[in-house]
């Protein structure tokens, strides 16, 4: 180890890899993919990497990336759903392309992207 | 880039229940689940909660699965980890409402704890430096070394008010102050890692689960009071925690972290492990020193204090492995990190191994000044089977029991002293009513007879015949001036003893004395033992009205001490019986009783 910044190196490196698994347990913001047979079938497992990689890359804070089973509505997978509080935002047809915008406009930005939810796509 | 990773507890307890088993099965499942890109196994430190292992949690939910058998393994990789629902059977109860998994944090094992010098343990890989590095590892060493003189490094410490947490409570800064004060060629940085005491094991999982905080904390000592090398004396009993501390070295002197010219300074400082064979009076300072030298582990007069004169005659700060997990810590947020947590003269939190009668076994770790109440009821989980809290035990064979009268006071150095007992190094075992507190001096006494060096009179004679004298009262032929007979004996040891081993050994035995004063003479008067332990003192006997005759206690009797035909009263034969207890485990009647 010859400087403080080499070390820092290593800890952004590894921070970015383990913490946004490791220390959101307790976040406030949860955002949950469903991964039953048909949020798999229909590609939900490149929207939760993208998710993840996304929230790392980006260095967001306070946010759980998880899984969860059916949600109901297998005609819209992938989906996910944004908890924050007592507000639920539900997106449907994810692609890891439309989970960059959800994570540069809503989990950053704090503005849910309209058109990606289940609202929009229902009218 | 893993989206969930499972922590599996690797620390002594949980591999001794089969910890290793569980990761293999992780996986294999998960291999075979197809999942083995996005989904991490780790083995890491002690999560506390031992009672319930084998522990392991999975992330992001942070889900604690606890009494985790490897044939439930495959179980929570097909329905949590591919499906995504959690196999709520498995997971901690406390945890678990209705439909909803609330916050570890929340549960009333972890909610009062405040985790420094456990910070890592469960939380990181300690086979990993770089997990170590990503939770702000070795920053404190790259800090004191490019920003921070000696001086100032030794007095962040003694702002901090931390004190040995090995059990004396010396303030570390004074220790360190002591160590630079004496100049010589040659110094050294050691660290105690002998715990002895039977019941503890705070070092032991420090070490396992957070290898690396007693590696950056000792080459900061080493920085502060110019030593280039380290020893870690550590008992050859603990092998994980020896093979990880080797492990974490050699990681050290890879990345540059131990050598020379650490962080681009001329600072050079290296460190190598010395095992020990697992004696008690190891602990003491000087005769650790004596050991890493090659020597019998024997004490040595004070002064010169090993700050003077220590391994090889050199100046040496030896501290314990809990106070150097404070360390890191402290350099890195300024001394107010710990001086504002604790009471006015103990600063910090305090690791407890927490056993004996008591729910939630394991290791925690409190605030100064936490009551014994909220350790024992809150955080402890409070006695099993609906018993009620006799006394607690701390400090092991040095320390003394608190009676339930005491069960407020705040745990401190100095309230613990001024009342009879001590910190040590942290073991805390709690006793219900069916502990009889003659025979538990009685037990601490047997070890420090066993484990006394021999060097000086007052220790090896001494403690035997104090035992001797308890012996005597626990087979009930004590006589009432035997227990001034004790005082008088204890007092005597503990002022002409040449180390701590000697002073503190009557220590269990005075402070019963004072408080279960009345166990004691019902022992010699009475002739009784009121806890029914002292086999002696106790007998087994038939109610004849409520024996049917079932010759069930009469098979089960493994000295034929049982007499009595078919569906007739039976009776014991007490100058045959053992007083094994067989036959009142297979009574169905309740008609045999301990008298």
């Amino acid at each position: 180890m010859k400087s403080l910044q080499e070390l820092q190196a290593i800890r952004d490196k590894m921070k970015a890899n383990i913490s946004t698994t490791r220390d959101n347990a307790d976040a406030k913001v949860r955002v949950v993919v469903g991964m039953a047979t048909c949020g798999i079938a229909a590609g939900a497992r490149p929207v939760l990497n993208a998710f993840n990689e996304e929230i790392a890359k980006r260095g967001v804070e306070g946010v759980m990336v998880g899984q969860t089973g059916c949600i109901g509505i297998c005609q819209y997978e992938p989906v996910a759903e944004v908890f924050e509080g007592d507000t639920k935002t539900t997106y449907v047809k994810l692609t890891p392309e439309k989970v960059e915008k959800i994570v540069v406009e809503h989990l950053i930005g704090k503005t849910p992207v309209t058109e990606f939810t289940i609202g929009a796509i229902q009218k | 880039m893993f989206r969930s990773h499972i922590m599996v507890c690797g620390g002594t307890g949980c591999t001794s229940s089969g910890s290793k088993k569980i990761i293999e099965a992780f996986n294999k499942e998960i291999a075979a689940a197809g999942i083995n890109e996005e989904v991490k196994v780790i083995q890491t430190g002690c999560f506390g909660l031992c009672a319930l292992g084998p522990i392991v949690v999975v992330y992001p939910e942070g889900i604690f699965y606890s009494m985790v058998e490897e044939k439930d393994v495959k179980e929570i990789v097909e329905e949590h980890l591919v499906k995504g629902r959690p196999v709520t059977r498995l997971i901690y109860d406390e945890t678990v409402q209705g439909e909803t998994i609330t916050s570890l944090n929340d549960t009333r094992f972890y909610k009062k704890q405040q985790r420094i010098a456990l910070r890592n343990c469960g939380r990181i890989d300690p086979d990993n430096i770089e997990e170590y590095i990503a939770y702000d590892g070795y920053a404190a060493l790259g800090k004191a070394l490019t920003e921070m003189t000696p001086d100032e490094v030794i007095k962040c410490v003694l702002d901090s008010g931390l004190r040995g947490r090995g059990g004396g409570g010396f303030p570390t800064g004074r220790k360190w102050a002591l160590g630079a004060m004496n100049h010589a060629d040659q110094k050294y940085v050691a660290c105690n890692a002998d715990e002895g005491d039977p019941g503890a094991f705070m070092d032991r999982s420090i070490l396992e689960g957070d290898p690396h905080a007693v590696i950056e904390a000792m080459a900061i000592a080493g920085y502060a009071i110019g030593a280039t090398k380290g020893f870690v004396y550590i008992r050859a009993e603990y092998p994980i925690a020896v093979e990880r501390l080797q492990r974490a070295i050699d990681q050290a002197r890879e990345y540059g972290l131990l050598g020379k010219n650490i962080f681009g300074t001329d600072f050079e400082f290296d460190m190598e492990i010395k095992l020990g064979a697992g004696a008690f009076v190891c602990g003491e300072e000087t005769a650790l020193i004596n050991s890493i030298e090659g020597n019998r582990g024997e004490p040595k007069p004070r002064p010169p204090f090993p700050a003077q004169k220590g391994i090889f005659g050199k100046p040496t700060v030896l501290n314990n492995v809990e106070t150097y997990a404070n360390i890191p810590q402290i350099i890195l947020n300024g001394p107010e990190f710990l001086n504002t947590i604790g009471t006015e003269k103990s600063k910090g939190t305090k690791v407890f191994a927490l056993g004996g009668k008591i729910n939630n076994t394991g290791l925690v770790e409190v605030p100064m000044g936490t009551t014994l109440r909220t350790v024992v009821e809150e955080i402890g989980g409070g006695i099993p089977n609906g018993g009620t809290f006799k006394a607690a035990q701390t400090g092991g064979p040095s320390g003394g029991c608190i009676p339930a009268s005491l069960i407020d006071t705040p745990i401190d150095y100095d309230n613990l002293v001024a009342i009879g007992s001590m910190m040590g190094s942290g073991g805390l075992i709690v006793m219900d009513e069916t502990t009889c507190m003659v025979d538990i001096a009685k037990f601490f006494l047997e070890f420090t007879v066993e484990e006394s060096c021999g060097k000086c009179t007052p220790c090896r004679v001494g403690t035997k015949r104090l035992l001797e004298l308890l012996d005597k009262i626990t087979s009930g032929n004590g006589e009432l001036e035997d227990l001034d007979k004790i005082e008088k004996l204890c007092n005597f040891i503990k002022e002409d003893s040449q180390c701590g081993l000697g002073q503190c050994a009557p220590n269990p035995v005075l402070s019963t004395l004072k408080y279960f004063r009345d166990e004691y003479v019902a022992h010699v008067v009475d002739k009784k033992c009121p806890a029914g332990v002292c086999k002696d003192l106790m007998q087994y006997k038939i109610v004849a009205d409520k024996c049917k005759g079932c010759t069930a206690c009469k098979r089960a009797c493994p000295v034929g001490a049982i007499s009595g035909n078919v569906k007739e009263p039976h009776v014991i034969d007490q100058a045959k019986c053992i007083k094994c207890g067989a036959c009142v485990a297979t009574c169905k009647f309740g008609a045999i009783i301990k008298e």
